[in-house]
Order: structure tokens, then C-alpha cells, then sequence
């Protein structure tokens, strides 16, 4: 951008990295406000989840139906892509295109190997008759956990469209900027599952 | 073959229901083929895409908001005085319950959501960018986004009185009545998901006007130089931001129950209804805060402009506000003390009430010294403002009165409640927009509208309003209640109705007058070259009116509280007019582009809303994959600015004689 | 400019905050299903090792101290995080009533 253009925006401090540049800064603290409106809509999610977690009526209890092996798998799982994704972020401002390109595709397939368990979790506990009708406990698991996994879905796509462009264009301030933002995207959807780790999983098993 | 037709119609289109649905087909058929033909008589089709269906442009956007806010008041408006026409005597049928339930619905909901919400976002677009010195919202792409949204989820929800039946389980949308067992049909349907449209629309809306106020004010304009106005608007951006999403989720759930046999809400496997008052009030009582504050604001840019005095209590003002943003998400559960959550919860939440009183008590105190010794200039805008003191101050007593626990079993869903919320609300956030409305329509339009008709305009509805509403008060605490479809007569509440029913005439008649108004201005203008046609204090006064596209020629320095206002008296010299733009300082500006896509994808949510609405998914899901399809396009636009030149800006500037 | 990032070497600050995320999620399956405590020491325990999670992926992966004038995203999440106790803890508290009804 030339530097006697007035844009809409202040410029902004040199010193930060290249996805801060032009509008940069105002999108990425867009968005950070955006993952606080997000925390309200998951909290509101749990709060739910919290309320009906003893509303089983009679039908299966979380004792019942959670299976440890396959949450811990999901977990580790979840955590491992977030750590790919900060890679390619690193990577990324090194400038180094190849390797942002390796290690946000190494996060789109842990993520959907992620995303392969829980649908295979969520078809078995249909299979078993304990699906969204069943009980207010279910409809409130099925909704929360599965609002976490549309999240998960739409995060995917849209990392994958991010790729196409960092392919096309390369590292560029938009570019770089965009991988930014899908990136924090995808480290709170970890921040969320740990919650649903903690709160539904591992606490559905003790109490 | 006609057969066949009649059933189409009886089964979508209520044609069995008799001549009130005839009348507003007939009605709706003709205004539309009006306004096409008119559209395409005066051949301004290529105009409305090009100026106003595909603008980014907030001024524009803002405008838009306020013309759909008008229509959503005609039409919320004409719900209440059907309301009213009901209840004017004792045993009356003027219409069937089902009816009556469907009208007092839409009467608050659209009220609210589509009447109060658009109207205070229609000014914070005006003025918000003009007041901080900057040249459009943060994004002004979501900004389109979300005023289409916005409207297209308000279109969804009025077409429902015409194809399949209105919601009827009240605006609050109480569960169990409003769940699938008790209210089949597709009513509530168009509650659920026209609210969860426009909301998405809102929720951007907050995150932009949040970036937009903390990130893009002029140089030298720090925080504690901000115009009420937009500190108004900070304040309320926070709380949507924050209430907002448990909206979403609370529709979400019902609609799961609706469409897919989920029982959160239902009375049997486990569900419980109270959760849903319990959500939807977590939203709801900061909500009441959103279409209030922003009033708060405009009061006090009127109040202080025509007491040509500075604000009082700048820095009580701002405290104040902040209190009022975190208590608001303190208090919801007087909302249904009732329900019998015991005495713990109910003292928390009595006290949490009463306690907001106070910061809303300081405001109004700093109101009042502002205009102590001022120099107080009777406008239309200022006598909105006048009026709001001493009606909101009833409304808020009694809603101090409601507070307290115990009496609120005897003040619950009566009467003396819905006098209390109109108390506030109309006199609060209808006469807020209106007051903003005159302030800034020469800002709008550079013109002033009438202010002889405006007055009369503001006298008629200012006492028609408490006609209506105060004996509601005396009727509540003779045991009327809420939502009532008719009631006996010996009861001694028929001669309280029939005064609030020719309140509500009178308050219909002031809008007409207004309206006139606004039909008047457009026929014998009154033009405004100045720019700053009432002494104003704040930045947006500084630039021309309507302002250009880019706002600001040049960025303003900002020394202080009331930024124009020192310009026009620096110290050490003669009180004057701002000198004229220097030109030295004019660079090109790089301005965003219009665009198509955020009308295109909203009418896509629109369709995916009207399929999911009659669980038509083959309708459904295809509209959402082309909403995924327009975000996706998004996403690849690379070049979506343009650049405005200095020969085009010194030319804009010497037509307003700037230069 | 509160942190500068680094360009160049091993990028120990994402090993080390993977290896505390692994470590925490261990932990916490331990504390659940290897040791008999309490389930309330229990609950309070992993929802602590869950805070100490999310301080990971906002510090170590999100760059959350990165900033162009004042910490506003900073504060917007601590306020979420005020509503989001809120609602739970005052959804579990207001809807406690049933117990007393029922």
C-alpha cells in the first residue's frame, strides 16, 4: 500500500507480524471478540447440559453410556491437531509456504479422524435406542457435544479454503491473516472440547 | 381444479378464516404490485440495486434500518390497536382467541425485535462512525450482512400472518405452550428461526460497533472524549455481544423440540419448561438494557446541544453506564419470581433489581443539571427529551415497586406490569429514537423536518401515550390480567379500557402526524447548508450535510470532550466557524466496494428459514448450502476496495462549499 | 509491544505447550479413574487441570499477549468468562428449585 494513501484504518505498530498489517489488526481483534460471544453461546450450551444431566427418565444415564477409550482417543486427537495447527501458524511466519501447507493438512486429518469417532459415537448410541428423543439428558448431550462437532465440521471446511489460497497466492498479509484467524478458530474449538472433556465426559463417568 | 386451488388456499393461506385474511392478502398483493409498478414507472430499479440493495455504505445502512423500523412501528402498531379495539368493552368478540393470541404475539415481538432493535441501530449507523471521526463501520460488509438479515428474518416473521397462521404462545414464547405438543402448526416455527436470522444479524452488528468505537476514533479522541452517544453505543455493542448468543442457543433448543423431538422444554422425559424462562430472560433483561441505553445516549447529546451547556457528570455518566452493562446480566429472575425458586434466589434477584435503579437515578439527576442554568432551545428533539424525564421516571418506580418479591406475586402478569414495561419503553426507547430521529435527519438529509407539524406530532402521541397506559396501571391493581382475551362487565374495568382504547387511537394519530410530517419535509424542503444547523457539539456537526461518502476530507484532531464545539471557540480568539477544509491535507481514500452478496445470501437464509419453518428440508438445505456458498465466495474476493481521488474529494467539498 | 515473535529455530513454545496439554489430559484421566477421592475433590480437581488447559492454548498456541494498543480482546474474554459463570452457576442455582417441589 502506498504510504500517502489514507486507508479506512490507522496503520498499525511494525513491529507486530505480517497478519497485522493493513485491516489485519481490526479482523483478528474482531474475531477474538467474536470467540468471547462464542464462550457465552457454548457456556449457555453447559449450563443446559449441567441442569438435565439427571433428567434421564429412565432411560440410560451418562454412567452408562460413555466409553472411556474412545473420549480419551477423541482427546488426544483434538489436542495433537491443535499443536499441528500452531505449527503451521510458526511456519508461517517464517515464510515458509511448504511447511504451513504440510502441517494445517496434517490438522485437517487428525481433525477428521476426530470427527469419524464421534459421528461413530453418536451412531452407536442411536443404534442403542439412546438417541434425541429418549431422555432431556440425551437431547442436551447430542446438542451440546454436537454443536462442538458442527463447529469442527464448518472448521475444516474452512481451513481447507484457506489452503487453496495460501496455494494461489502464497504468504501474503491477507493470506497470512486468514490462517491466523481459522487457526485461533480451531485452538478454541480445543479450548471447548476440554470443557467437554472435564465436564461431560469425565464427570459423566463419577457422577 | 378450483377445488383444489380453495384447499391449497385454506390449508397455507387460511382462506377458510374469513375476510380479515382476504382483506390483508388483497392489501399485501396491491402494495407490492404498487411498489413494483412504481419502481418500474419511475424506471428506478438500476437505482435501488445500485444506491441501496448492494451499499456498505453506513449512512445508507442506517437509513435503511430507520425506513424498516417505520414500517415494523406501522404494522406493531396497528397489532395494538387491534389489541385495544378487543378490550374497549366488556364481552367483546370483536375477535376469536386464537386471533387475539396471534396479535398480542406479533405485537411484541415486532415491537421489540423489529421495531425498537432496527430503529437504535439505524442511528447508532448514522451517527456512531460521524461522531468518532471515522469513515465507515470496522466491516462494512458484515454491516450490510446484518442489516439484510435483519430484514429478511423480520419479512419471514410477518409473512406468517398470511401463509400458515402467526405464533400465539405470547413474545416470550413460554414453554410448554409454545412446544410441538401443545401448539402444532407452523406459528411458532416462524418465531423460532426469523428471531435466530435477525439475531445472527445483531450479534455482528455488536462486534462491529465494538471495533468500530475501541479501534477507529480519530487521533486525540481518546475514551474519555467520546460523546455520550457513542459511549451509549460501546456499552450496548458489549452487552449484545454477550447476551446475544444465549438468545441463539435458547431458539435453538425450542426448535430442536419443534422440529426434532428433543425434550428440553416439554413436561415429560425430563424436560423442564421453567428452564426455557430461565434462558430466554438471561437474554431478555439485557436485552431491555440494548434498546434503552442507546435512548440514554441520545438524551443526552439533546439535552446537552439544546441547553448549549456541556454534558453534566461526563465521567458519572460513563461509570454509570458501565454498572448498568454488568448488572444488567445480574437480574433476570424478576422476571419470574413466581416460579417459586425460593427465598434465597428471589432476595438475590430483588436486590440485584434495586440496585440497577441507582446508576439509571444518577443519569437522570446529570440530565437535570445539565439544563440547570442552561440556555434551553423547546425543539421537537429537546421536548422528546423533556418528556422522557418525568414518564420514565413512572416507569421505573414502578418497576421498582415490581421488584421486590413478595408484592411481585400480587403485581405478576397483571396490568399494573404492562403499564409498567410500556412506561419504560416508550418513553424510554420510542421517544429516544424519535427525539434522535429530528436531531440527526438534517444529518441524514440536509434538512430539517417540520417543527411545527413535529410538535404537534409530539403533543398528540406524548398524551395520548399516558391515556393509554396510566389507567392500565389502576386496572392492574384491580385485577386485570395480562394477554386477558375479554373480561365481564360489573367488574368497573370497561371505562379504564374504553380510555386506553382512545389513548391508542390518539397514539396512532400521532404517528400519522409524524408521518406527515416526513411528507412534508420531502415536499417543501427546508434546507440546511450549514452543516451544523443546531450549534452542535460532537464531530458529526463539522462535516457537511448528508455527509459524503467518505465522511471526513481530512481526519479531525480531537482536543477534547464536545470536539467540534472547541474548534468552533479556540481559546485566544473570536468564538467563529471552523475554518474550511485545508486542502494541502486531501489524499486519495480508499473506500470499500458495494456488493450483492450480502442481499443475495440473506434471501438464501430467508428461503432455508421458510423451508425449515414447514419442514420442507428439500427447501431447506439447499438454502443453506447456498448461504455456505456465498461466504465461501467471500472468503476468495481479493479486491473488494476502491480508491476515491483527491480531484474527485476537492470536487465533493467545493459543491458544499468546504473549499 | 508486548511480545515480539520468533522467527527463527525450534519452536519450543508450541513442543513444551503440547507436551503440558498431554500431560494435563493424563492427569486428569488419573485423578478420575486411578484414585478414590471424593467426587466433589474429584470435579474440583480436573475443572482446576481444565483452566490450566485453556491458559495453555490462549498463551502458548493463540498468542493471545500479542497486541496493538491496549489489551482490549483480553479484557472481552474475561468478561465472557464472568457471563459464562453467570449462566452456568446461576442456571444450576435458580433451577435447584425442582428438587423442593418434587
Amino acid at each position: 500500500m502506498a504510504v500517502n494513501m489514507e486507508s479506512l484504518h490507522e496503520p498499525i505498530s511494525s513491529s507486530l507480524p505480517l497478519e497485522y498489517q493493513g485491516d489485519g489488526n481490526l479482523k483478528i481483534f474482531g474475531f477474538w471478540v467474536f470467540l468471547a460471544a462464542e464462550v457465552v453461546l457454548f457456556s449457555t450450551l453447559f449450563a443446559v447440559y449441567l441442569v438435565f444431566h439427571g433428567n434421564v427418565a429412565g432411560g440410560p444415564t451418562s454412567q452408562q453410556l460413555f466409553d472411556i477409550r474412545g473420549f480419551t482417543i477423541e482427546t488426544f486427537l483434538l489436542l495433537t491437531s491443535s499443536f499441528t495447527m500452531g505449527l503451521g501458524t510458526y511456519e508461517m511466519r517464517r515464510q515458509n509456504t511448504k511447511g504451513v501447507l504440510a502441517w494445517v493438512l496434517i490438522t485437517v486429518l487428525l481433525g477428521l479422524g476426530f470427527l469419524g469417532m464421534e459421528i461413530s459415537e453418536f451412531a452407536h448410541y442411536v443404534s442403542i435406542g439412546a438417541n434425541i428423543s429418549r431422555s432431556a439428558f440425551l437431547s442436551a448431550f447430542f446438542v451440546l457435544v454436537g454443536t462442538h462437532g458442527s463447529h469442527v465440521t464448518l472448521g475444516i471446511l474452512w481451513i481447507l479454503s484457506i489452503l487453496v489460497q495460501v496455494m494461489r497466492k502464497g504468504i501474503t498479509p491477507k493470506t497470512a491473516r486468514k490462517l491466523f484467524v481459522v487457526g485461533l478458530y480451531w485452538h478454541f474449538l480445543d479450548v471447548v472440547w476440554v470443557f467437554i472433556f472435564t465436564v461431560v465426559y469425565l464427570t459423566g463417568k463419577v457422577m | 381444479m378450483l377445488h383444489s386451488i380453495l384447499q391449497i388456499g385454506d390449508k397455507y393461506f387460511m382462506w377458510n378464516e374469513g375476510p380479515m385474511i382476504w382483506t390483508s392478502d388483497a392489501l399485501i398483493v396491491l402494495t407490492s404490485l404498487g411498489i413494483v409498478g412504481l419502481l418500474t414507472y419511475l424506471k428506478r430499479w438500476k437505482w435501488l440495486w445500485d444506491e441501496w440493495l448492494t451499499t456498505v455504505d453506513h449512512k445508507k445502512i442506517g437509513i435503511m434500518y430507520i425506513i424498516a423500523a417505520f414500517a415494523m412501528f406501522f404494522r406493531g402498531g396497528m397489532d395494538g390497536l387491534i389489541i385495544r379495539a378487543q378490550l374497549a368493552i366488556p364481552n367483546n368478540h370483536f375477535l376469536t382467541a386464537e386471533h387475539y393470541d396471534q396479535v398480542f404475539t406479533t405485537h411484541g415481538t415486532i415491537m421489540i425485535l423489529f421495531m425498537a432493535m432496527p430503529f437504535i441501530i439505524g442511528l447508532m449507523n448514522i451517527a456512531v462512525p460521524l461522531q468518532i471521526g471515522a469513515r465507515d463501520v470496522a466491516f462494512p460488509y458484515l454491516n450490510a450482512m446484518s442489516f439484510w438479515l435483519f430484514f429478511f428474518g423480520a419479512l419471514l416473521f410477518n409473512i406468517s400472518f398470511v401463509i400458515g397462521g402467526s405464533p400465539d404462545a405470547g413474545w416470550t414464547s413460554y414453554a410448554p405452550i409454545a412446544g410441538p405438543f401443545y401448539d402444532p402448526g407452523v406459528g411458532e416455527n416462524y418465531y423460532l428461526i426469523s428471531l435466530q436470522i435477525a439475531g445472527i444479524g445483531t450479534i455482528a452488528t455488536g462486534i462491529n460497533f465494538l471495533v468500530t468505537i475501541l479501534k477507529m476514533r480519530a487521533p486525540g479522541m481518546t475514551l474519555m472524549r467520546m460523546p455520550m452517544f457513542t459511549w451509549s453505543v460501546l456499552i450496548t455493542s458489549v452487552i449484545i455481544i454477550f447476551a446475544f448468543p444465549v438468545l441463539t442457543v435458547t431458539l435453538a433448543l425450542l426448535m430442536f423440540d419443534r422440529l426434532f423431538g428433543a425434550h428440553f422444554f416439554s413436561v415429560t422425559h425430563g424436560g423442564l419448561p421453567m428452564m426455557w424462562a430461565n434462558l430466554f430472560w438471561i437474554w431478555g433483561h439485557p436485552e431491555v438494557y440494548i434498546v434503552i441505553l442507546p435512548a440514554f445516549g441520545v438524551f443526552s447529546e439533546v439535552v446537552s446541544t439544546f441547553s448549549h451547556k456541556r454534558l453534566f457528570g461526563y465521567k458519572a455518566m460513563v461509570v454509570s453506564l458501565v454498572a448498568i452493562a454488568i448488572l444488567s446480566f445480574t437480574t433476570w429472575v424478576h422476571h419470574f419470581f413466581t416460579m417459586g425458586a425460593g427465598a434465597s434466589v428471589n432476595s438475590f434477584f430483588s436486590f440485584s433489581t434495586m440496585l440497577i435503579a441507582v446508576p439509571t437515578g444518577v443519569k437522570i439527576f446529570n440530565w437535570l443539571f445539565t439544563m440547570y442554568k442552561g440556555r434551553i432551545e423547546f425543539t421537537t428533539s429537546m421536548l422528546w427529551a423533556l418528556a422522557f424525564i418525568p414518564n420514565f421516571l413512572i416507569g421505573g418506580l414502578t418497576g421498582v415497586m415490581l421488584a421486590s418479591a413478595p408484592a411481585d406475586y400480587q403485581y405478576h402478569n397483571s396490568y399494573f406490569l404492562v403499564a409498567h414495561f410500556h412506561y419504560v419503553l416508550i418513553a424510554g426507547t420510542v421517544f429516544g429514537v424519535f427525539s434522535g430521529l429530528y436531531y440527526w435527519w438534517p444529518k441524514m438529509f440536509g434538512q430539517k423536518l417540520n417543527e411545527r407539524i413535529g410538535k404537534w406530532a409530539f403533543w398528540i402521541f406524548m398524551i395520548s401515550f399516558n391515556m393509554t397506559f396510566m389507567p392500565m396501571y389502576f386496572v392492574g391493581l384491580m385485577g386485570m390480567t395480562r394477554r386477558m382475551y375479554t373480561y365481564p362487565a360489573g367488574l368497573g374495568w370497561g371505562p379504564f379500557n374504553l380510555i386506553e382504547t382512545i389513548g391508542a387511537l390518539g397514539m396512532g394519530l400521532g404517528f400519522v402526524v409524524m408521518v406527515f410530517d416526513i411528507a412534508y419535509t420531502i415536499r417543501h424542503p427546508e434546507k440546511d447548508l450549514t452543516g451544523d444547523p443546531w450549534d452542535g457539539r460532537t464531530l458529526e456537526w463539522s462535516i457537511p450535510s448528508p455527509a459524503p461518502e467518505y465522511n471526513f476530507a481530512v481526519i479531525p484532531e480531537v482536543k477534547g470532550i464536545d470536539a467540534y464545539w472547541m474548534m468552533k471557540h479556540p481559546k485566544e480568539q473570536e468564538p467563529g466557524p471552523v475554518k474550511a477544509v485545508d486542502k494541502s491535507k486531501i489524499r486519495p481514500i480508499h473506500m470499500p466496494n458495494n456488493s450483492y452478496r450480502p442481499f443475495i445470501i440473506s434471501v438464501a437464509f430467508f428461503v432455508a428459514g421458510f423451508g425449515f419453518i414447514w419442514q420442507w428440508y428439500w427447501l431447506g438445505i439447499p438454502g443453506l448450502i447456498v448461504v455456505a456458498i456465498g461466504l465461501f465466495l467471500r472468503s476468495f474476493e481479493y479486491n473488494d476496495e476502491h480508491f476515491i481521488s483527491t480531484e474527485e474529494i476537492e470536487r465533493t467539498e467545493i459543491a458544499a462549499g468546504r473549499l | 509491544m508486548s511480545s515480539q515473535p520468533s522467527h527463527e529455530g525450534f519452536p519450543w513454545k508450541h513442543v513444551i505447550g503440547f507436551v503440558l496439554s498431554i500431560l494435563l489430559t493424563v492427569m486428569a484421566l488419573w485423578l478420575v479413574f486411578s484414585l478414590q477421592l471424593p467426587v466433589s475433590t474429584e470435579i474440583v480437581s480436573i475443572l482446576v487441570l481444565a483452566v490450566f488447559q485453556v491458559l495453555i492454548q490462549l498463551l502458548l498456541f493463540m498468542h493471545l499477549t500479542e497486541r496493538d494498543g491496549p489489551a482490549y480482546h483480553v479484557i472481552s474474554l474475561i468478561f465472557g468468562a464472568f457471563i459464562a459463570f453467570t449462566i452456568v452457576g446461576g442456571s444450576i442455582w435458580i433451577m435447584a428449585f425442582r428438587s423442593m417441589v418434587s
